[in-house]
């Protein structure tokens, strides 16, 4: 186990050099560059000043000396600092937003699961039934539902009309000034619709592939032989079934790691919520290279590490792959 | 004063340099003591705080070093320049008391307020206004404003409060661009301007001092008690950052923001029920800034005069206006906004006219020889694509009117539409465009040798379109070059009549800005420059404050 593990890391390391060399390339490729927003159509900007600006990034030097000056600061993990104004460390600047973004979509993930898994079991052990077709239709609905849209309708109906919920951000005004119970209240009140309408459109797939492999089990011969044997159907369906029914859902957990940082733009832009969805958009139209580039690869890393981890948890979940991998 | 253009979200990063000058002018009080007051019942009372809505957070606190107008509003109230525009776009006293001109126009001595401090007790000194400027032409700054200050030839000072520039050649513009953020030398000396704590902590002399913020979250402001014109009235500014129109326009309702734009749909339709009507009150005036329909002037189909004016004549500004901004907004006739002491009003205009169109197309030998309804000369149909750049709703409806238009005289219009950074990269800086709708922010000098210049067409430079006038080039040059304020008029009256007869762009319309503020605030004084230029004499009432803690 160990070797393999050693194995899959050696392995992952010249992959993420490929990718940077990619990211780098592609994003200096795209046209406009950092200079080009600060300083274009305002009539009192000048060539000269522009020339500075390329000099100060070292944007005038060819593109594979950039990359290997890039590339000894990443070795020491230095992110660099951003091209913005604020000329912030990157890291900084990613660090400020991930706990955020972490944070809607763990209690996203979280709620898609304990509202999917149920219903995809129930829906698999009464197949066909009401309840069966009445969620097949409701988590649809959420799937094909544009999420911006739903977002507006409620945050009319709860934040203007009836004024329960806040609209948008994810503190109060005078969070400073309020006690410890009613900020954390406060921050509540202001996640509901967003992991609400979030999640709502996330149903469809976990439910469905619960349901789905949770049929393929229940066809299998070794559940009719607990059944045969005399077991309780609880048993049956709990234990036998379950636990092997679980198994793609769990691949589909790992591989769901990396976009556990990544936030989704329209919806951050619609909450005004700060996180790494907009932080990567806005640093893409101002051709932010050291964000991107920072991004890219915390991203690139939490995939390879993603990967890695739904292939040890499968082999834990099913010793068949475990043995035949030592084998 | 961002809000002047509530629907274009791109127009931020478009009119950048522009709106430096204008936030000087809008981002602060007017001079002197008119304690605002609506005539009446209310008293002016210290207290509250007033949430502004913004659609993109500020890029950093150091104004001089940004171009977003975001980040020029919030460095506005923390700092302050030399000179500034009042309500009439007049310069008058900020920092310094007064000014000297030399009769030849070489030399500005400028005395400084005794007694102004920097938001840590420091007294500002001449020494201050030296530092700002070494800043400002220093290349290692990343600036876009350095250009003005590299006319200064020589710079001094004379003693504590007073302090004297010098200019190679008379130079109008030189008066407003001491309008620039002044820098504290205590704090910054010797220190990279983006690594500086002051990048995170400014320190200025300005109405509020900088209290938070909270990146892509808020900023926070707190009035500045000792600042030197008096304390402002209202307690807290606080810049919500909200990224998306319809949530801004869903918080206002909920009236969770008392300060923002609107968009023409929202002034005419959207906010037409009792209960806005009671808790905010709508202002309306001339924007800064124009949208224009640009012809590159290489191509040689644009050459030709008469074919400009065929256009010019084939669109329906009007129609523009209704269609694209519900009503609001004015014809525009040339490069200067409608009443100014510099705009030109008797200049040729170009009536709705396809008749007239169609025949100074057929002078310039453009027809319809093979009857597919579209104009041709040597077998070359007319046909054209006019780029403009993505996140501009407004820009997108002009382009689609004005292509139907055009069909109908017989000219084929197709529309593109770019992302911005490749669309200056790509298209404008390499000139391969055949036709472009973009909009100009304007300054409140009359000086435009960036745009129209014939010497300022290079890849960096503002003239994209490559017009070359050598009148226009000699009027530009005598225009800059005094400070007589009739003589300049008249340089920039023939300058306008030049342009409108020429029409190397077609001049389409002025949007209205279309602020809203809560009506609770009270001393708000519409005038020329907008609302915002008196913002530390607006003030709650003592019995209708909102925020009290």
């Amino acid at each position: 186990m160990l070797n393999y593990l050693a194995k899959r890391l050696a392995l992952s390391i010249p992959l993420l050099l490929g990718i940077t060399i990619i990211s780098f390339v592609v994003i200096h490729l795209a046209p406009g560059e950092p200079v080009e927003l600060g300083t274009e159509l305002g009539p009192k900007s000048g060539a000269a000043a522009k020339q500075a600006l390329r000099q100060l990034y070292g944007l005038d030097k060819p593109l594979h000396v950039q990359y290997l000056t890039w590339l000894s600061r990443m070795v020491r993990l230095d992110f660099g600092r951003s091209f913005s104004p604020d000329g912030r460390l990157v890291i900084d600047k990613i660090a400020e937003r991930l706990p955020i973004t972490i944070l809607l979509n763990v209690l996203e993930l979280g709620l898609i699961l304990a509202v999917a898994v149920p219903i995809g079991i129930l829906s698999a052990t009464r197949q066909y039934s009401l309840f069966d077709k009445a969620t097949t239709v409701i988590v649809f609905v959420g799937f094909a539902t544009p999420d911006f849209w739903l977002a507006l309708l409620l945050m009319i109906l709860f934040g203007v009309h009836l004024g329960w919920l806040p609209i948008s951000g994810l503190r109060s005004l005078n969070y400073e000034y309020l006690p410890l119970w009613a900020q954390q209240w406060d921050l509540i009140r202001h996640l509901i619709l967003p992991v609400l309408v979030a999640a709502f459109g996330g149903l469809a797939g976990y439910s469905r592939y619960m349901r789905q492999s949770m049929l393929e089990v229940i066809r299998q011969d070794y559940i009719r032989t607990a059944r045969a044997k005399g077991l309780p159907e609880e048993k049956v369906l709990y234990k036998h079934a379950l636990r092997n029914a679980l198994l793609p859902v769990v691949t589909i957990l790992g591989l769901s790691v990396p976009g556990l940082i990544g936030g989704s733009v329209i919806f951050e832009t619609i909450f005004a919520i700060p996180g790494m969805g907009q932080l990567f958009v806005q640093s893409a139209f101002a051709r932010d290279y050291p964000v991107i580039m920072g991004i890219l690869v915390i991203g690139a890393v939490l995939t390879l590490l993603g990967n890695l981890l739904a292939d040890v948890s499968y082999s834990l979940v099913d010793p068949r792959i475990r043995v035949g991998r030592e084998g | 004063m961002k809000r002047g253009f509530p629907t274009a979200k791109l127009l931020l990063s478009i009119l950048l340099g522009a709106w430096l000058l204008l936030a000087l002018a809008c981002g602060r009080k007017e001079a002197g003591g008119q304690a605002g007051g609506t005539p009446g019942t209310w008293q002016p009372s210290y207290g509250d705080s007033i949430v502004e809505a913004s659609i993109g957070d500020i890029s950093g606190l150091i104004p001089n070093i940004t171009s977003d107008s975001a980040s020029h509003e919030v460095g506005s109230l923390i700092y302050n320049g030399l000179v500034k525009y009042n309500k009439d776009y007049n310069l008058v006293s900020d920092i310094a008391e007064s000014w000297d001109i030399s009769k030849d126009g070489l030399v500005i001595t400028f005395h400084l307020r005794k007694g102004v401090k920097w938001h840590d007790g420091v007294e500002f000194t001449a020494e201050d206004a030296l530092f700002t400027y070494k800043t400002m032409v220093d290349p290692k700054t990343p600036t876009a404003y350095s250009e003005d200050f590299r006319q200064v030839k020589k710079i001094e000072v004379l003693d504590r409060y007073t302090f004297r520039v010098s200019y190679a050649e008379p130079f109008a513009p030189a008066l407003a661009s001491w309008g620039i953020w002044m820098l504290p030398k205590h704090l910054l000396e010797g220190r990279d301007l983006k690594q500086s704590p002051l990048s995170k902590n400014p320190i200025g002399t300005g109405p509020y001092k900088f209290k938070e913020w909270k990146t892509g979250e808020k900023v926070v402001l707190e009035a500045n008690p000792d600042y030197f014109e008096g304390r402002p009235y209202i307690d807290r500014v606080i810049y919500r950052i909200i990224p998306d129109q319809a949530t801004i326009f869903l918080e206002l309702k909920a009236k969770g923001i008392d300060y923002t734009g609107l968009t023409p749909i929202q002034y005419t339709k959207q906010t037409e029920y009792p209960d806005f009507r009671r808790s905010f009150s709508k202002y309306r005036y001339l924007a800064n800034g124009y949208t224009y329909l640009g012809f590159n002037l290489l191509d040689p189909r644009f050459q030709d005069k008469r074919v400009r004016q065929a256009i010019a004549h084939a669109i329906n500004k009007q129609e523009l206006i209704e269609g694209v901004r519900l009503g609001l907004g004015q014809e525009a006739t040339g490069p200067y906004k409608p009443g100014t002491w510099y705009y030109n009003p008797d200049v040729e205009r170009y009536p709705f006219d396809p008749a007239k169109a169609r025949a100074l197309l057929g002078e310039a030998g453009w027809r319809d020889t093979n009857g597919d309804g579209i104009l041709d000369r040597n077998r070359e149909p007319f046909k054209f694509t006019i780029l403009t750049n993505q996140g501009n709703e407004d820009r997108k409806k002009t382009a689609e009117i004005i292509q139907r238009r055009l069909r109908e005289v017989g000219i084929l219009v197709d529309i593109r539409i770019i992302e911005w950074a490749a669309f200056i990269n790509e298209f404008i800086k390499k000139r391969k465009f055949e036709a472009i709708i973009l909009g100009w922010g304007l300054s409140p000098d009359p000086d435009q040798y960036d745009i129209w210049h014939s010497s300022k067409t290079g890849p960096d430079e503002l003239n994209h379109i490559s017009y070359k006038n050598p009148e226009v080039d000699r009027l530009l040059d005598l225009g800059r070059h005094t400070f007589d304020q009739e003589k300049r008029k008249a340089y920039y009256y023939k300058l306008q009549e030049i342009l409108a007869e020429e029409q190397p762009i077609v001049f389409l319309f002025v949007p209205d800005a279309l602020p809203v503020v809560a009506s609770r605030f009270k001393g708000i004084e519409p005038a020329p420059a907008g609302i915002a230029y008196n913002f530390v004499k607006w003030y709650v009432p003592k019995e209708l404050q909102r925020y009290t803690k």
